[in-house]
Protein backbone atom coordinates (compact mmCIF):
# COMPACT_ATOMS: atom_id res chain seq x y z
CA UNK A 1 0.00 0.00 0.00
CA UNK A 2 2.33 2.25 0.36
CA UNK A 3 3.67 2.01 -2.74
CA UNK A 4 0.38 4.26 -3.58
CA UNK A 5 2.09 7.31 -1.54
CA UNK A 6 4.13 7.72 -4.81
CA UNK A 7 1.46 8.60 -6.63
CA UNK A 8 0.84 11.81 -5.15
CA UNK A 9 4.13 13.53 -6.06
CA UNK A 10 3.47 14.18 -9.88
CA UNK A 11 0.59 16.94 -7.83
CA UNK A 12 3.04 17.66 -5.35
CA UNK A 13 5.40 18.92 -7.80
CA UNK A 14 2.24 20.83 -9.85
CA UNK A 15 1.06 22.52 -6.53
CA UNK A 16 4.68 23.99 -6.13
CA UNK A 17 4.84 25.08 -9.75
CA UNK A 18 1.77 26.09 -10.28
CA UNK A 19 0.48 27.40 -6.63
CA UNK A 20 2.94 27.98 -4.08
CA UNK A 21 5.46 29.69 -6.84
CA UNK A 22 2.64 32.07 -7.96
CA UNK A 23 1.90 33.16 -4.72
CA UNK A 24 5.19 33.92 -3.93
CA UNK A 25 5.49 36.29 -7.07
CA UNK A 26 2.61 38.00 -6.00
CA UNK A 27 4.07 38.96 -1.97
CA UNK A 28 7.78 39.68 -3.98
CA UNK A 29 6.20 41.81 -6.56
CA UNK A 30 4.39 43.90 -4.17
CA UNK A 31 7.30 44.56 -1.88
CA UNK A 32 9.45 45.68 -4.48
CA UNK A 33 9.69 48.47 -6.75
CA UNK A 34 9.38 48.65 -10.43
CA UNK A 35 11.77 47.87 -12.60
CA UNK A 36 13.98 45.82 -10.91
CA UNK A 37 16.15 43.10 -12.39
CA UNK A 38 15.97 39.68 -11.20
CA UNK A 39 19.00 39.74 -9.03
CA UNK A 40 19.12 43.36 -7.60
CA UNK A 41 15.29 44.18 -6.63
CA UNK A 42 15.01 46.07 -3.42
CA UNK A 43 12.26 45.83 -0.49
CA UNK A 44 10.38 48.65 -0.12
CA UNK A 45 6.91 48.85 1.62
CA UNK A 46 6.16 51.89 -0.64
CA UNK A 47 3.07 50.35 -3.04
CA UNK A 48 1.28 50.23 0.24
CA UNK A 49 2.08 53.59 1.14
CA UNK A 50 0.77 54.49 -1.86
CA UNK A 51 -2.24 52.94 -1.41
CA UNK A 52 -3.32 54.07 1.73
CA UNK A 53 -2.01 57.49 1.64
CA UNK A 54 -4.31 57.99 -1.22
CA UNK A 55 -7.83 58.93 -0.42
CA UNK A 56 -9.49 57.65 -4.17
CA UNK A 57 -8.05 54.61 -3.66
CA UNK A 58 -9.59 54.49 0.09
CA UNK A 59 -13.08 55.55 -1.29
CA UNK A 60 -12.42 52.10 -3.80
CA UNK A 61 -11.73 49.79 -0.69
CA UNK A 62 -14.72 51.29 1.13
CA UNK A 63 -17.08 51.31 -2.09
CA UNK A 64 -16.09 47.69 -2.17
CA UNK A 65 -16.64 46.31 1.60
CA UNK A 66 -19.83 48.68 1.76
CA UNK A 67 -21.50 47.15 -1.30
CA UNK A 68 -20.34 43.35 0.31
CA UNK A 69 -21.71 44.10 2.99
CA UNK A 70 -24.81 45.06 2.37
CA UNK A 71 -25.23 42.30 -0.40
CA UNK A 72 -24.19 40.08 2.16
CA UNK A 73 -27.14 41.50 4.21
CA UNK A 74 -29.80 40.88 2.16
CA UNK A 75 -28.81 37.78 1.04
CA UNK A 76 -29.40 36.66 4.98
CA UNK A 77 -32.47 38.79 4.67
CA UNK A 78 -33.77 37.58 1.50
CA UNK A 79 -32.49 33.73 2.03
CA UNK A 80 -32.95 32.91 5.47
CA UNK A 81 -36.86 32.38 5.37
CA UNK A 82 -36.54 31.15 1.44
CA UNK A 83 -34.31 28.27 3.43
CA UNK A 84 -36.61 27.95 6.25
CA UNK A 85 -39.97 27.36 3.92
CA UNK A 86 -37.93 25.10 2.05
CA UNK A 87 -36.87 22.88 4.90
CA UNK A 88 -40.51 22.68 6.49
CA UNK A 89 -41.72 21.19 2.96
CA UNK A 90 -42.40 17.23 2.54
CA UNK A 91 -38.32 15.56 1.18
CA UNK A 92 -39.55 15.09 -2.12
CA UNK A 93 -40.79 18.49 -2.95
CA UNK A 94 -36.94 19.79 -0.66
CA UNK A 95 -34.87 18.04 -3.15
CA UNK A 96 -36.53 19.71 -5.98
CA UNK A 97 -36.62 23.17 -4.92
CA UNK A 98 -32.78 22.74 -4.12
CA UNK A 99 -32.56 21.58 -7.87
CA UNK A 100 -34.38 24.01 -8.83
CA UNK A 101 -31.79 26.43 -6.62
CA UNK A 102 -28.78 25.11 -8.09
CA UNK A 103 -29.90 24.99 -11.47
CA UNK A 104 -28.94 28.50 -12.30
CA UNK A 105 -25.50 27.85 -10.67
CA UNK A 106 -24.48 25.69 -13.66
CA UNK A 107 -24.74 28.71 -16.18
CA UNK A 108 -22.36 31.40 -17.10
CA UNK A 109 -21.87 34.14 -14.98
CA UNK A 110 -21.11 36.27 -17.52
CA UNK A 111 -24.23 35.56 -19.42
CA UNK A 112 -26.74 36.04 -16.76
CA UNK A 113 -25.03 39.11 -15.30
CA UNK A 114 -25.29 39.86 -19.33
CA UNK A 115 -29.06 39.00 -19.08
CA UNK A 116 -29.28 41.52 -15.94
CA UNK A 117 -28.03 44.49 -18.40
CA UNK A 118 -30.91 43.63 -20.54
CA UNK A 119 -33.60 43.79 -18.13
CA UNK A 120 -32.13 46.79 -15.80
CA UNK A 121 -32.35 48.80 -19.42
CA UNK A 122 -35.86 48.87 -18.32
CA UNK A 123 -35.44 50.67 -15.35
CA UNK A 124 -33.58 54.22 -14.41
CA UNK A 125 -31.15 53.27 -11.92
CA UNK A 126 -27.82 54.52 -10.65
CA UNK A 127 -25.23 52.10 -10.84
CA UNK A 128 -24.75 50.97 -7.40
CA UNK A 129 -28.02 50.02 -7.22
CA UNK A 130 -27.68 48.04 -10.30
CA UNK A 131 -24.33 46.33 -9.10
CA UNK A 132 -26.63 45.40 -5.95
CA UNK A 133 -28.91 43.44 -7.51
CA UNK A 134 -26.56 42.05 -9.97
CA UNK A 135 -24.99 40.91 -6.93
CA UNK A 136 -27.95 39.70 -4.81
CA UNK A 137 -28.86 37.69 -7.94
CA UNK A 138 -25.41 36.23 -8.63
CA UNK A 139 -25.23 35.03 -4.45
CA UNK A 140 -28.11 34.37 -3.09
CA UNK A 141 -28.40 30.60 -3.65
CA UNK A 142 -25.41 29.92 -1.90
CA UNK A 143 -26.74 31.38 1.00
CA UNK A 144 -29.96 29.69 0.60
CA UNK A 145 -28.53 26.59 0.43
CA UNK A 146 -25.71 27.04 3.32
CA UNK A 147 -28.72 27.70 5.42
CA UNK A 148 -31.14 25.44 4.13
CA UNK A 149 -27.98 22.69 4.90
CA UNK A 150 -27.95 23.92 8.80
CA UNK A 151 -31.86 24.09 9.21
CA UNK A 152 -31.96 20.46 8.19
CA UNK A 153 -29.52 19.02 10.23
CA UNK A 154 -31.59 20.47 13.24
CA UNK A 155 -33.09 17.61 15.69
CA UNK A 156 -36.86 17.67 14.88
CA UNK A 157 -37.21 16.84 18.55
CA UNK A 158 -36.00 19.98 19.89
CA UNK A 159 -38.33 21.46 18.23
CA UNK A 160 -41.23 19.25 19.70
CA UNK A 161 -40.02 20.05 22.77
CA UNK A 162 -39.99 23.57 22.81
CA UNK A 163 -43.82 23.17 22.09
CA UNK A 164 -44.12 20.44 24.82
CA UNK A 165 -42.62 23.49 27.47
CA UNK A 166 -45.40 25.54 26.08
CA UNK A 167 -43.26 28.03 23.25
CA UNK A 168 -45.19 29.66 20.77
CA UNK A 169 -43.90 28.88 17.09
CA UNK A 170 -42.24 32.21 17.25
CA UNK A 171 -40.46 31.35 20.94
CA UNK A 172 -39.17 28.33 19.25
CA UNK A 173 -37.61 29.68 15.91
CA UNK A 174 -36.01 32.49 18.03
CA UNK A 175 -34.81 30.08 20.34
CA UNK A 176 -34.26 26.87 18.75
CA UNK A 177 -34.27 27.06 15.02
CA UNK A 178 -32.16 30.31 15.07
CA UNK A 179 -29.13 29.63 17.11
CA UNK A 180 -28.62 26.42 15.64
CA UNK A 181 -28.46 27.88 12.42
CA UNK A 182 -26.04 30.33 12.58
CA UNK A 183 -23.21 27.98 11.28
CA UNK A 184 -25.47 27.70 8.07
CA UNK A 185 -25.56 31.74 7.72
CA UNK A 186 -21.74 31.91 9.06
CA UNK A 187 -20.60 29.54 6.09
CA UNK A 188 -23.45 31.52 3.91
CA UNK A 189 -21.39 34.72 5.12
CA UNK A 190 -17.58 33.17 3.95
CA UNK A 191 -19.84 32.22 0.30
CA UNK A 192 -20.86 35.70 -0.24
CA UNK A 193 -19.22 37.86 1.33
CA UNK A 194 -15.53 37.19 -0.49
CA UNK A 195 -16.54 36.89 -3.69
CA UNK A 196 -18.79 40.09 -3.45
CA UNK A 197 -15.53 42.07 -2.25
CA UNK A 198 -13.28 40.75 -5.45
CA UNK A 199 -15.71 41.40 -8.20
CA UNK A 200 -15.09 42.67 -10.70
CA UNK A 201 -17.35 41.51 -13.75
CA UNK A 202 -20.39 42.74 -12.17
CA UNK A 203 -19.38 45.96 -11.40
CA UNK A 204 -18.32 46.45 -15.16
CA UNK A 205 -20.95 44.90 -16.65
CA UNK A 206 -23.93 46.51 -15.09
CA UNK A 207 -22.24 49.75 -13.12
CA UNK A 208 -20.44 51.27 -16.22
CA UNK A 209 -17.48 52.05 -16.43
CA UNK A 210 -17.86 54.97 -13.78
CA UNK A 211 -18.40 52.12 -11.31
CA UNK A 212 -15.09 50.91 -9.88
CA UNK A 213 -14.19 48.72 -7.08
CA UNK A 214 -11.12 47.19 -5.96
CA UNK A 215 -11.54 44.08 -8.54
CA UNK A 216 -11.35 46.54 -11.10
CA UNK A 217 -8.29 48.62 -9.70
CA UNK A 218 -6.25 45.70 -9.98
CA UNK A 219 -7.48 44.69 -13.31
CA UNK A 220 -6.60 48.29 -14.28
CA UNK A 221 -3.19 48.19 -12.86
CA UNK A 222 -2.02 44.08 -13.96
CA UNK A 223 -3.72 45.12 -17.75
CA UNK A 224 -4.10 48.48 -18.58
CA UNK A 225 -1.24 50.21 -16.57
CA UNK A 226 0.88 47.41 -16.86
CA UNK A 227 2.52 48.47 -12.63
CA UNK A 228 2.51 44.36 -11.71
CA UNK A 229 4.12 45.62 -8.62
CA UNK A 230 1.50 47.97 -7.25
CA UNK A 231 -1.52 45.58 -8.58
CA UNK A 232 0.02 43.02 -6.70
CA UNK A 233 -0.07 45.44 -3.51
CA UNK A 234 -3.35 45.85 -4.32
CA UNK A 235 -4.11 42.38 -4.42
CA UNK A 236 -2.58 41.39 -1.26
CA UNK A 237 -4.07 44.21 0.71
CA UNK A 238 -7.67 42.69 -0.39
CA UNK A 239 -6.27 38.94 0.32
CA UNK A 240 -5.54 40.04 3.72
CA UNK A 241 -8.69 42.06 4.38
CA UNK A 242 -10.87 38.14 3.18
CA UNK A 243 -8.27 36.15 5.52
CA UNK A 244 -9.29 38.84 8.29
CA UNK A 245 -12.79 38.22 7.89
CA UNK A 246 -12.62 34.97 7.55
CA UNK A 247 -11.00 34.78 11.07
CA UNK A 248 -13.09 36.87 12.53
CA UNK A 249 -16.39 34.58 10.91
CA UNK A 250 -14.53 31.89 12.09
CA UNK A 251 -14.53 33.03 15.82
CA UNK A 252 -18.06 34.29 15.77
CA UNK A 253 -18.53 30.68 14.83
CA UNK A 254 -17.02 29.01 17.78
CA UNK A 255 -18.68 32.23 20.29
CA UNK A 256 -22.00 30.98 19.04
CA UNK A 257 -21.12 27.85 19.34
CA UNK A 258 -20.41 28.01 23.09
CA UNK A 259 -23.90 30.18 23.86
CA UNK B 1 -55.62 26.95 14.22
CA UNK B 2 -56.51 25.08 10.71
CA UNK B 3 -57.07 28.22 9.15
CA UNK B 4 -53.53 29.75 10.63
CA UNK B 5 -51.73 26.87 9.42
CA UNK B 6 -53.14 27.10 5.51
CA UNK B 7 -52.24 31.29 5.60
CA UNK B 8 -48.96 30.16 6.73
CA UNK B 9 -48.56 27.23 4.01
CA UNK B 10 -49.84 30.34 1.63
CA UNK B 11 -47.38 32.86 2.22
CA UNK B 12 -44.63 30.10 2.41
CA UNK B 13 -45.47 28.96 -1.12
CA UNK B 14 -45.85 32.47 -2.20
CA UNK B 15 -42.44 33.53 -1.02
CA UNK B 16 -40.88 30.82 -2.43
CA UNK B 17 -42.46 31.49 -5.94
CA UNK B 18 -40.91 35.09 -6.04
CA UNK B 19 -37.68 33.45 -5.22
CA UNK B 20 -37.71 31.21 -7.74
CA UNK B 21 -39.44 33.83 -10.60
CA UNK B 22 -35.83 36.06 -8.97
CA UNK B 23 -34.05 33.48 -9.76
CA UNK B 24 -34.99 32.33 -13.05
CA UNK B 25 -36.12 35.89 -14.29
CA UNK B 26 -32.75 36.72 -16.04
CA UNK B 27 -33.00 33.75 -18.28
CA UNK B 28 -36.61 33.32 -19.16
CA UNK B 29 -35.86 36.84 -19.99
CA UNK B 30 -33.40 36.04 -22.54
CA UNK B 31 -35.00 33.03 -23.67
CA UNK B 32 -37.80 35.51 -24.76
CA UNK B 33 -35.78 38.31 -25.98
CA UNK B 34 -33.77 35.64 -28.20
CA UNK B 35 -36.99 35.17 -30.33
CA UNK B 36 -37.27 39.10 -30.97
CA UNK B 37 -37.54 40.69 -34.61
CA UNK B 38 -35.31 44.03 -33.37
CA UNK B 39 -32.25 44.47 -31.15
CA UNK B 40 -34.38 46.03 -28.28
CA UNK B 41 -33.91 44.43 -24.84
CA UNK B 42 -36.84 46.34 -23.59
CA UNK B 43 -39.26 46.03 -25.90
CA UNK B 44 -40.49 42.55 -27.68
CA UNK B 45 -41.64 44.17 -31.16
CA UNK B 46 -42.17 40.61 -32.92
CA UNK B 47 -41.25 37.01 -33.07
CA UNK B 48 -37.87 35.98 -35.17
CA UNK B 49 -34.83 33.72 -35.85
CA UNK B 50 -32.90 36.31 -36.52
CA UNK B 51 -29.93 35.96 -33.55
CA UNK B 52 -29.88 32.40 -34.53
CA UNK B 53 -29.02 32.63 -37.62
CA UNK B 54 -26.68 35.36 -36.43
CA UNK B 55 -24.98 33.28 -34.12
CA UNK B 56 -24.10 30.34 -36.59
CA UNK B 57 -22.71 33.19 -38.88
CA UNK B 58 -20.64 34.80 -36.15
CA UNK B 59 -17.46 33.63 -36.75
CA UNK B 60 -15.99 34.82 -33.34
CA UNK B 61 -18.52 33.50 -31.21
CA UNK B 62 -18.32 30.15 -32.60
CA UNK B 63 -14.64 30.64 -32.32
CA UNK B 64 -15.20 31.14 -28.64
CA UNK B 65 -18.02 28.28 -27.81
CA UNK B 66 -15.32 26.13 -29.70
CA UNK B 67 -12.14 27.37 -27.52
CA UNK B 68 -14.67 26.90 -24.27
CA UNK B 69 -15.23 23.25 -25.03
CA UNK B 70 -12.13 22.16 -26.15
CA UNK B 71 -9.98 23.60 -22.91
CA UNK B 72 -12.92 22.32 -20.97
CA UNK B 73 -13.08 18.99 -21.88
CA UNK B 74 -8.90 18.66 -21.78
CA UNK B 75 -8.68 20.66 -18.24
CA UNK B 76 -11.55 18.06 -17.40
CA UNK B 77 -9.49 14.90 -18.38
CA UNK B 78 -6.33 16.32 -17.07
CA UNK B 79 -7.20 17.60 -14.08
CA UNK B 80 -9.73 13.97 -13.38
CA UNK B 81 -6.56 11.90 -13.86
CA UNK B 82 -4.35 13.83 -11.99
CA UNK B 83 -6.75 14.85 -8.85
CA UNK B 84 -7.84 11.10 -8.66
CA UNK B 85 -3.97 9.84 -8.52
CA UNK B 86 -3.08 12.74 -6.57
CA UNK B 87 -5.86 11.98 -3.71
CA UNK B 88 -5.03 8.24 -3.72
CA UNK B 89 -1.83 9.11 -3.22
CA UNK B 90 -2.70 11.16 -0.06
CA UNK B 91 -5.27 8.89 1.26
CA UNK B 92 -2.09 6.56 1.56
CA UNK B 93 0.36 9.79 2.96
CA UNK B 94 1.65 10.72 6.00
CA UNK B 95 -0.99 13.13 7.91
CA UNK B 96 1.42 16.11 7.91
CA UNK B 97 1.98 15.66 4.23
CA UNK B 98 -1.54 15.37 3.23
CA UNK B 99 -2.54 17.70 5.69
CA UNK B 100 -0.01 20.42 4.26
CA UNK B 101 -0.79 19.48 0.59
CA UNK B 102 -4.84 20.22 1.24
CA UNK B 103 -3.76 23.15 2.45
CA UNK B 104 -2.37 24.50 -0.06
CA UNK B 105 -4.51 22.66 -2.06
CA UNK B 106 -7.76 24.82 -0.94
CA UNK B 107 -6.09 27.93 -1.87
CA UNK B 108 -7.35 28.19 -5.22
CA UNK B 109 -10.57 27.32 -3.59
CA UNK B 110 -10.21 30.08 -1.09
CA UNK B 111 -8.56 32.76 -2.57
CA UNK B 112 -10.23 35.25 -4.92
CA UNK B 113 -10.58 34.50 -8.57
CA UNK B 114 -8.79 37.41 -9.08
CA UNK B 115 -5.41 36.70 -6.82
CA UNK B 116 -5.36 33.15 -8.45
CA UNK B 117 -4.88 34.81 -11.62
CA UNK B 118 -2.84 37.86 -11.59
CA UNK B 119 -0.57 34.89 -9.37
CA UNK B 120 -0.76 32.79 -12.20
CA UNK B 121 -0.07 35.71 -14.66
CA UNK B 122 2.87 36.71 -12.82
CA UNK B 123 4.81 33.35 -12.82
CA UNK B 124 3.93 33.13 -16.99
CA UNK B 125 5.39 37.09 -17.61
CA UNK B 126 8.57 36.45 -14.71
CA UNK B 127 9.49 33.07 -16.67
CA UNK B 128 9.01 35.16 -20.30
CA UNK B 129 6.69 32.46 -21.50
CA UNK B 130 4.44 33.88 -23.99
CA UNK B 131 0.51 33.75 -22.57
CA UNK B 132 -1.69 31.29 -24.92
CA UNK B 133 -3.80 28.26 -24.78
CA UNK B 134 -1.64 26.82 -23.66
CA UNK B 135 -0.95 29.13 -20.60
CA UNK B 136 -4.61 29.10 -20.38
CA UNK B 137 -4.97 25.61 -20.44
CA UNK B 138 -2.76 25.25 -17.60
CA UNK B 139 -4.31 27.90 -15.25
CA UNK B 140 -7.80 25.71 -15.88
CA UNK B 141 -6.33 22.20 -14.59
CA UNK B 142 -4.89 24.17 -11.62
CA UNK B 143 -8.13 25.67 -10.73
CA UNK B 144 -10.06 22.30 -11.35
CA UNK B 145 -7.47 19.79 -9.90
CA UNK B 146 -8.53 21.10 -6.59
CA UNK B 147 -11.94 20.33 -6.69
CA UNK B 148 -11.37 16.82 -8.45
CA UNK B 149 -9.75 16.37 -5.24
CA UNK B 150 -12.11 17.21 -2.84
CA UNK B 151 -14.89 15.12 -4.35
CA UNK B 152 -12.60 11.89 -4.55
CA UNK B 153 -10.33 11.98 -1.32
CA UNK B 154 -13.33 12.15 1.28
CA UNK B 155 -14.78 9.11 -0.37
CA UNK B 156 -11.18 6.90 -0.86
CA UNK B 157 -11.10 7.42 2.95
CA UNK B 158 -14.34 5.71 3.69
CA UNK B 159 -13.04 2.71 1.79
CA UNK B 160 -11.78 -0.34 3.90
CA UNK B 161 -8.29 -0.50 2.91
CA UNK B 162 -8.41 -4.20 4.08
CA UNK B 163 -9.96 -5.08 0.75
CA UNK B 164 -7.23 -3.76 -2.01
CA UNK B 165 -4.68 -5.38 1.10
CA UNK B 166 -6.57 -8.84 0.48
CA UNK B 167 -6.73 -8.17 -3.29
CA UNK B 168 -2.79 -7.83 -3.23
CA UNK B 169 -2.22 -10.50 -0.47
CA UNK B 170 -4.12 -12.75 -2.92
CA UNK B 171 -1.54 -12.31 -5.63
CA UNK B 172 -3.41 -8.82 -7.48
CA UNK B 173 -0.37 -6.30 -8.83
CA UNK B 174 -0.48 -3.01 -6.83
CA UNK B 175 -1.97 -2.19 -10.91
CA UNK B 176 -4.52 -4.61 -10.62
CA UNK B 177 -5.58 -3.71 -6.85
CA UNK B 178 -5.73 -0.24 -8.39
CA UNK B 179 -8.11 -0.70 -11.23
CA UNK B 180 -10.33 -3.61 -10.06
CA UNK B 181 -10.70 -2.65 -6.87
CA UNK B 182 -9.85 0.85 -5.59
CA UNK B 183 -11.02 3.15 -8.83
CA UNK B 184 -14.48 0.93 -9.45
CA UNK B 185 -15.44 1.80 -5.30
CA UNK B 186 -14.78 5.58 -6.44
CA UNK B 187 -15.83 6.00 -9.57
CA UNK B 188 -18.87 7.76 -8.83
CA UNK B 189 -16.83 10.80 -6.83
CA UNK B 190 -14.19 10.90 -9.66
CA UNK B 191 -17.26 11.34 -12.02
CA UNK B 192 -19.19 14.13 -9.42
CA UNK B 193 -15.18 15.65 -9.62
CA UNK B 194 -15.50 15.68 -13.14
CA UNK B 195 -18.65 17.28 -13.69
CA UNK B 196 -17.41 19.93 -11.26
CA UNK B 197 -14.21 20.90 -12.85
CA UNK B 198 -15.92 20.94 -15.96
CA UNK B 199 -18.42 23.21 -15.51
CA UNK B 200 -15.69 25.50 -13.40
CA UNK B 201 -13.64 25.29 -16.60
CA UNK B 202 -16.82 25.95 -19.08
CA UNK B 203 -17.86 29.13 -16.84
CA UNK B 204 -15.05 30.57 -16.06
CA UNK B 205 -13.88 34.50 -16.53
CA UNK B 206 -11.06 35.94 -14.53
CA UNK B 207 -7.94 33.13 -14.64
CA UNK B 208 -9.05 33.35 -17.97
CA UNK B 209 -8.65 36.45 -18.70
CA UNK B 210 -5.65 36.99 -16.80
CA UNK B 211 -3.99 34.14 -18.48
CA UNK B 212 -4.67 33.87 -22.37
CA UNK B 213 -3.20 35.22 -25.12
CA UNK B 214 -4.38 37.50 -28.26
CA UNK B 215 -5.07 33.69 -29.78
CA UNK B 216 -7.48 32.89 -27.88
CA UNK B 217 -10.69 33.34 -26.56
CA UNK B 218 -13.83 31.65 -24.10
CA UNK B 219 -17.60 32.57 -23.99
CA UNK B 220 -16.95 34.65 -21.15
CA UNK B 221 -14.14 36.64 -22.42
CA UNK B 222 -16.27 37.14 -25.68
CA UNK B 223 -19.48 38.72 -23.71
CA UNK B 224 -17.33 40.95 -21.70
CA UNK B 225 -15.03 42.14 -24.19
CA UNK B 226 -18.15 43.39 -26.73
CA UNK B 227 -18.42 46.89 -27.42
CA UNK B 228 -22.19 47.26 -27.81
CA UNK B 229 -24.73 45.08 -26.71
CA UNK B 230 -25.20 42.25 -29.35
CA UNK B 231 -28.53 40.34 -28.94
CA UNK B 232 -27.10 36.81 -30.58
CA UNK B 233 -25.91 36.84 -26.88
CA UNK B 234 -29.32 36.36 -26.35
CA UNK B 235 -29.43 33.44 -28.37
CA UNK B 236 -26.45 31.76 -27.18
CA UNK B 237 -27.28 31.83 -23.75
CA UNK B 238 -30.75 29.79 -24.69
CA UNK B 239 -28.77 27.10 -26.42
CA UNK B 240 -26.32 27.02 -22.88
CA UNK B 241 -29.23 26.81 -20.84
CA UNK B 242 -31.12 24.38 -22.75
CA UNK B 243 -27.83 22.10 -22.68
CA UNK B 244 -26.88 22.45 -19.24
CA UNK B 245 -30.90 21.34 -18.14
CA UNK B 246 -30.12 18.19 -20.23
CA UNK B 247 -26.63 17.73 -19.06
CA UNK B 248 -27.62 17.73 -15.50
CA UNK B 249 -30.93 15.98 -15.79
CA UNK B 250 -28.93 13.31 -17.67
CA UNK B 251 -26.01 13.20 -15.00
CA UNK B 252 -29.19 12.65 -12.40
CA UNK B 253 -30.59 10.49 -14.59
CA UNK B 254 -27.85 7.92 -15.40
CA UNK B 255 -27.37 6.26 -12.27
CA UNK B 256 -30.79 5.87 -11.60
CA UNK B 257 -30.88 4.27 -14.95
CA UNK B 258 -28.51 2.24 -13.98
CA UNK B 259 -29.86 0.98 -10.49
CA UNK B 260 -33.06 0.09 -12.51
CA UNK B 261 -31.04 -1.93 -14.93
CA UNK B 262 -28.98 -3.59 -12.12
CA UNK B 263 -32.46 -4.73 -10.64
CA UNK B 264 -33.68 -6.22 -13.45
CA UNK B 265 -30.45 -8.07 -14.07
CA UNK B 266 -30.41 -9.36 -11.04
CA UNK B 267 -34.11 -9.75 -9.51
CA UNK B 268 -32.70 -10.88 -6.34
Amino acid sequence: MKSFVRMSYPYILWIAVFIVAPMIMILLYALTRTGNGTLTFQFTLENFSRFFSDPDFLRVLWTSLRIAFITTVFCILIGYPAALFIANLPEKRQTLMILLLTLPMWINMLLKTYAWRGILMNFDLESEAKVFIGMVYDFLPYMVIQIHTAISKLDRDLLVASYDLGANPWQSFLKVTLPLSVPGIISGITLVFHPAVSSFVIPKLLGGGNYVLIGNLIEKYFLVAGDWNFGSAISLIMALIIIASMYLTKKLDRNAGED
Amino acid sequence: MKKKKSVGRFFSSGYLILVLLFIYLPILYVMVFSFNESRSMTAFTGFSFQWYENMVNNREMLESIKYTVIIAVVATVVSTVIGTVAAIGLSKARRLIRSIVLEVNNLPVLNPDIVTAISLMLLFLSMKIQRSIVTLTLAHITFCIPYVILSVLPKLRQLDDNVAEAAMDLGATPWKALTKVIIPQIYPAIFSGALIAFSMSFDDFVISFFTAGMDVQNISMYVYSMKRFNPSVNALSTVIVIAVTVILVLANLIPHLKDKKMNKEDPS
